[in-house]
């Protein structure tokens, strides 16, 4: 859907800056009372499979390590709960989760890129140990003024992780940053990303969701000056029983900024839930601004449920164009149809709508390595259930 | 040598208000060599039979027979007639995002051979084919059929039918929506394939024009879901100057 002129008029009625869908944040845990369901931001969610992390189980587990390869000029290392970049992204929590991981992390994860240097992947691999007691974890990105570099999160094996991630991107810096799920079956990880986005600076933001029991990830991104460009992308593939949230709220906070939003999911099997919120704010001062965001979703088997929700809150109608787009839908009969005459089989017809429905996404991540990766995994995805039975 | 069989071919669809018939005893036999054009009014049922006999699951066959060189093609599933010999080209081809052309013809090449062409004879082979159809090799990386204007469309069905190289084609109004240079370089591409030998085409039109450039054997008139008259190519002269009044008269009475 592209926004009319009647819709941004309806939006400009809005009163409010700050609606239900974004609260105010608070450092205070006394602040976030224990969900129940019934809240809006956690209506999706299952909580009884979070293992007690949005309440008041214990975040003291330390069952992880870490791999790191790091590019040349960055440091990335462990550093000091109390080390100066920690809350430099004008992250505040949202939630009782983040809340809760700010006040028990004992450390952070630091990547820091120089200023002005221009480097390749620095790759950070998290392997959870799958010990008994939730772990808080806290990592800070930040890329100085005219630098250019990519940074990849991995997690994989088990673990409940409540994590809150902290992006910095001075004036006119470039980053690529990629947080991959790969986990085993049994994780859960709940994740709080904020972005600072200085003036002229440009994000590009990845999250692939495979692995886990439960995944939701929060992501916001706020602009530090006019210029900044913000490029969201998202894959994610849920199985049976699995629950993949993302939720995402950019907040237009400088004049002539730009975030364009794009996240494709796949579902198959029995219990299958994937959630996507899209949030989008524009501010009084933000004014000249481009927001577009879309997310697909296709369901591949009965039993799957995927709810998809834009937002656009507009409170300026000085903008250079905004707009939305959501659509959910299985395999189409006619492309499968249209495959199969030419005598292509109906396991690899599917495979091909499926590869197709992701390439354009994989693409425009432009890490060459991972795309592979994306590739095979969607292909051992595809394996465990569509094709079951046809090949 | 082939032979497509159609007995007695009845076929229906579900509507609204139950299943309708939708062709209604159809008989016809196409031999290797022979080109066959189909013409009709709009809604006689021409587009159904070209459906039908690929096998889309919208058509209900409920009476009669299909058969290529003795195979029961009704008992095969859509791609299984493919891999037989059939060809359809689409009166409207379905866009397949982020797959590109390449690896579609690829796919159904080494679907069709059963395997994997040689790939620098395959690639040359595919350059030709799209050159001789007027598509510049950069439409290879294109999607299927994503953004193609209508002419990019059936040129693309045509440099299918040349590369896939089926016993059988059946083209199901490949010549609407087409000007007049199109119509002819998509005319010479189904020439091609026709002139390749021991090949059978069922030409399904709705207008005489395309059938100056195409050359039929024979030409059956389609009306209400049955073949009305049948003739050599002076049937289709006889069309152009009379147009289909008189068979849908007859029809009504």
């Amino acid at each position: 859907m592209t926004v009319t002129a009647e819709s941004v008029s309806n939006a400009l009625e809005l009163d409010k800056v700050e609606s239900h869908l974004h609260p105010e944040g608070s450092f205070d845990l006394a602040d976030h009372a224990v969900p129940t369901g019934r809240e809006e931001v956690w209506r999706f969610t299952p909580l009884k499979r979070l293992h007690g992390i949005h309440a008041d189980a214990p975040l003291d587990g330390d069952g992880f390590t870490v791999d790191v390869v790091a590019a040349d000029g960055v440091r990335a290392e462990t550093v000091g709960a109390d080390h100066e970049l920690r809350g430099r992204s004008g992250l505040i929590p949202r939630d009782r989760v983040s809340a809760r991981a700010w006040a028990a992390a004992r450390n952070v994860f630091l990547v820091d890129v120089p200023a002005e240097l221009e480097t390749g992947a620095t790759n950070v691999t998290f392997t959870g140990t799958g010990g008994e007691s939730a772990v808080a974890g806290h990592v800070v990105v930040r890329v100085g003024a005219h630098a250019k570099a990519t940074v990849v999160l991995t997690f994989v094996g088990s673990a409940t992780l409540a994590e809150n991630v902290e992006i910095i991107l001075g004036d006119g810096a470039h980053l690529t940053l990629v947080t991959l799920q790969d986990w085993d079956d049994d994780a859960v990880h709940h994740a709080t990303h904020h972005a600072l986005v200085g003036r002229d600076a440009d994000l590009k933001h990845v999250a692939v969701s495979f692995g886990g029991d439960v995944v939701r990830h929060d992501t916001s991104t706020e602009y530090a000056g006019p210029g900044g460009s913000v490029n969201m992308l998202g894959l994610y593939f849920a199985d049976a029983g699995q629950h993949i949230e993302h939720r995402l709220f950019v907040d237009h906070t400088a004049p002539k900024t730009k975030s364009h939003v794009v996240y494709k999911g796949a579902l198959q099997g029995d219990g299958a839930h994937t959630v996507w919120i899209g949030n989008v704010l524009i501010r009084k001062v933000a004014e000249g601004i481009e927001t577009y965001e879309e997310n697909r979703n296709l369901v591949l088997t009965d039993g799957a449920r995927a709810d998809s929700v834009p937002n656009l809150e507009i409170e300026t109608g000085e903008i250079a164009g905004a707009g939305h787009a959501s659509a959910t839908g299985r395999f189409d009969d006619e492309q499968l149809f249209y495959l199969r005459s030419r005598g292509i089989s109906e396991a690899e017809a599917r495979r091909l709508v499926v590869h197709g429905f992701f390439t354009d996404l994989i693409r425009q991540i432009e890490l060459p390595e991972l795309e592979e990766k994306l590739a095979a995994t969607v292909e051992a995805e595809l394996a465990k259930n569509v094709l079951k039975g046809l090949i | 040598m082939s032979k497509l069989e159609i007995i007695d071919l009845h076929v229906s669809v579900e509507t609204e208000d139950g299943p309708k018939e939708i062709l209604k005893g159809v008989t016809l036999t196409i031999n290797s060599g022979e080109t066959h054009a189909i013409m009709g009014p709009n809604g006689s049922g021409k587009s159904t039979l070209a459906y039908s006999i690929a096998g889309h699951p919208r058509y209900a066959v409920t009476g009669g027979s299909v058969t290529l060189d003795g195979e029961d093609v009704l008992a095969m599933s859509v791609d299984e007639r493919a891999r037989a010999g059939l060809f359809l080209a689409m009166q409207y081809p379905v866009e397949v995002p982020g797959v590109s052309v390449s690896n579609f013809l690829r796919t159904a090449k080494t679907a069709i051979d059963g395997e994997a062409p040689k790939l620098r004879t395959w690639v040359k082979e595919v350059n030709a084919a799209l050159e001789d159809l007027d598509l510049d090799t950069t439409f290879a990386q294109r999607s299927v059929n994503e953004g193609f204007s209508g002419g990019e469309k059936k040129r693309h069905e045509i440099a299918q039918l040349e590369l896939l190289a089926p016993k059988m084609a059946i083209l199901d109004e490949t010549d609407s929506g087409l000007d007049i240079d199109a119509l002819k370089t998509v005319s010479d591409g189904v020439n091609r394939f026709a002139e390749g030998g021991e090949k059978g085409v069922l030409l399904i039109t709705h207008y005489t024009r395309i059938l100056r450039y195409i050359k039929p054997d024979f030409v059956h008139v389609f009306v209400d879901g049955k073949i009305a008259e049948e003739g050599g190519p002076e049937l289709a002269d006889q069309l152009e100057a009379e147009g289909y009044e008189r068979f849908l008269k007859a029809a009504a009475v």
